[in-house]
């Protein structure tokens, strides 16, 4: 073997560790899940449209239109009542009401344009849910191009502007109970996430930042032989791991204010060019929402930091203490991408138990579900993240006056069931007797 | 009342016995000395006495104080140096002494710790270097000194001397004979046997977790027909 040889096998065998290999791993598990996501996604695209159609002209283009309508998906209500066709909609997971006007015909022959009324079903405000609605719209444009070639071929008009686009439609988008006129889902949609961008994005870098500066505290103290001093010395067991919190949750909210600073200012740069205004269709923010926002982002940090010092204890020096910062990368990244993507509410049940499980996800979710009022979701995350975080420090104090923070491992004599902290449950459970 | 009372003192890793049922006795500012062959239990004995790990099975008093029931009295009256301790490297010298002294007084009185730790430190105008920029005797003087400047009432220190140049070593032997003749006890484990002989009252010799041989310097030589305490540890080793 060449030394070349000798010194590469050396090198990749540093390299090549669980460590290393794991979290790539578990990216490439998290983008095959986001195919399969977006592949879902397709699929919906894929299968026909469910709509409901009112028709109220009884002229020729009229009827044209309602074939279109008829070709390109599924009707599943051609009634007289709105509400009747939105509640069949909701039940049928159906994506848009199409109300063609009494005098659509009379009014295109008469060269002005035939109108169509549109009701969005919009599911979810992620970047995904909006993509089904988006591709029914495209029967408005098949009606169009229908009218016109039936416009030319009988030689009905001769007003070019007619004949390039003979209809006009007005929208109102249904989201979450609430109507919202002249607007589109994928307009919302856009709004919407460009706002709610803002807290996964912050909550993700502070999370991730402040928890690796726990963990690398750890690290270095275990690496610098420090923390032995620290331990012998007359201080709290729970000085010790609150005062490391309390440090790195001051750093991580001075982190939180720097890019809420930076966010908020690219952020006006963009929606100074939008025209929309989400206040003025009941989509805004209280101060008490604002106060709630702010406690869930609390609450996640400290849960993060909770979980961190934990990791941070088995650490055995500062380069072990670098890649166990991993985890928590990926438990912020999921609720990050998962929120982005789509709403809470559109996803299947076992994607919102996962979700609620990682306390990152409620500030994240928390903007989107106070404008439109969903205290419940908001209120239960705060408590669960409150809880996992007390929980958290808990073990974290319990492992701070165990042999583990210095040996790194569990005493094979404690182990009894194979799962270290169900082992440590059990001690603590039995110390307490 | 003796400083240390340790009993029957058993410490396991998992399966692994690393302490087999030590007992012994030091008295109020006596210098006792552990000694014996790497893995013997010499460092997990100061471990477990300085309440760094959890005793499997035994009894320890410091200074009247059940270890086990009370930690963290233990905790206020003894100073532990470890084998390779280090210092917060981001810090200067005077300053990790100032760090540490609020941790046992406030005011005045932390003041005059901190004072104490400058004179046993000797650093000179280095105590206001940082840490990181110490040689390692420098590193192990201010260690040295955080651990003594509190007059803790149980010094306990492992490989007092470790990696360090004769003249350090001396020096460093010196500031704690001092602090033991005004009455800390100190309980120190070293591989120097020299070490051992000019500064322990009394010493245990440790070999696969159980005490050997206990005695002074002069008793052990004579059990041994030593000439020194390096032949002592050899003889006690190999019986």
């Amino acid at each position: 073997m060449s030394n070349l040889s000798k010194i590469a096998k050396k090198e990749i065998k540093e390299m090549l560790t669980p460590s290393t290999l794991v979290p790539i791993i578990i990216i490439a598990i998290i983008f095959a899940s986001l195919g399969d996501m977006m592949g879902g996604v397709e699929d919906e695209l894929s299968e026909e449209q469910k709509i409901a159609v009112i028709m109220n002209d009884e002229g020729a283009l009229g009827a044209i239109a309602y074939s279109v309508f008829d070709q390109g998906a599924e009707i599943v209500y051609n009634g007289t009542s709105v509400q009747e066709a939105l509640d069949t909609l909701e039940d049928t997971d159906g994506t848009s009401l199409f109300i063609i006007s009494s005098d659509f015909t009379e009014n295109i022959l008469s060269n002005q344009t035939g109108n169509i009324t549109v009701y969005w079903m919009m599911k979810g405000a992620g970047i995904m849910d909006s993509v089904p609605s988006a591709a029914a719209s495209s029967l408005l444009s098949n009606v169009d191009t229908t009218i016109a070639a039936t416009l030319i071929s009988y030689d009905m008009s001769d007003n070019a502007s007619i004949i390039l686009d003979p209809t006009s439609y007005t929208e109102t988008t249904v989201f979450k109970g609430k109507e919202m006129d002249g607007i589109s889902p994928t307009t919302i949609a856009s709004v919407l996430s460009q706002q709610s961008l803002v807290m996964p994005l912050i909550v993700m870098m502070v999370i991730i930042y402040s928890g690796s500066i726990v963990i690398s505290s750890m690290g270095t103290e275990k690496e610098n032989k420090t923390l032995e001093t620290l331990l012998t010395m007359p201080i709290r067991r729970t000085s010790i791991v609150f005062g490391k919190l309390l440090g790195a949750a001051v750093v991580g909210l001075i982190m939180a204010v720097i890019y809420m600073i930076g966010m908020s200012y690219y952020y006006s740069g963009l929606l100074g060019s939008s025209t929309v205004d989400l206040a003025s269709y009941g989509m805004t923010l209280d101060l008490l929402d604002y106060t709630l926002i702010g406690i869930s982002l609390f609450a996640a940090l400290v849960s993060g930091l909770g979980l961190c010092m934990i990791m941070g204890i088995f650490a055995k020096n500062y380069k072990a203490a670098q890649t166990m910062t991993m985890p928590i990368t990926f438990l912020a990244m999921i609720p990050m991408l998962a929120t982005m993507l789509t709403d809470f509410d559109t996803l299947p049940l076992f994607a919102q138990v996962v979700l609620f499980a990682i306390p990152f996800s409620h500030p994240m979710i928390a903007m989107r579900a106070l404008m439109f009022d969903d205290y419940t979701l908001v209120l239960s995350g705060i408590a669960y993240s409150l809880i996992f975080a007390l929980v958290t420090m808990f073990i974290a104090v319990y492992l701070f006056r165990k042999d583990i923070l210095l040996t790194g491992k569990v005493s094979r004599t404690d182990k009894k069931t194979g799962f270290p902290l169900i082992d440590m449950m059990l001690g603590m459970a039995k110390k307490r007797k | 009342m003796n400083a240390i009372e340790v009993k029957d003192l058993v410490k396991s890793y998992g399966s692994y016995q690393a302490v087999k049922g030590i007992s012994f006795s030091v008295k109020e500012g006596e210098v006792y000395g552990l000694i014996g062959p790497n893995g013997a239990g010499k460092t997990t004995t100061l471990r477990v006495l300085s309440t760094l790990l959890e005793v499997t099975s035994g009894s320890i008093m410091v200074h009247g104080v059940d270890l086990r029931e009370k930690p963290e009295d233990v905790r206020k009256i003894i100073s532990y140096l470890p084998e390779d301790a280090g210092a917060y490297k981001h810090l200067k010298g005077r300053e990790y002494l100032k760090f540490i002294a609020q941790f046992f007084a406030e005011g005045k009185e932390a003041e005059v710790l901190v004072a104490r730790g400058l004179e046993i430190a000797n650093l000179g105008e280095r105590i206001d270097d940082k840490v990181e920029t110490y040689s390692k005797g420098m590193a192990r003087r201010l260690l040295v000194a955080r651990a003594l400047m509190i007059k803790p009432k149980l010094a306990i220190l492992d490989e007092l001397t470790s990696g360090l140049d004769v003249l350090n070593a001396q020096e460093i032997r010196k500031v704690v004979k001092s602090y033991a003749a005004q009455g800390t006890t100190m309980l120190l484990s070293s591989h120097n046997m020299l070490e051992v002989e000019l500064l322990c009252d009394r010493i245990a010799l440790i070999d696969d977790g159980k005490i050997v041989a206990e005695g002074t310097p002069e008793e052990l030589k004579r059990k041994y027909s030593a000439n020194n305490i390096e032949e002592v540890f050899v003889r006690a080793v190999k019986e």
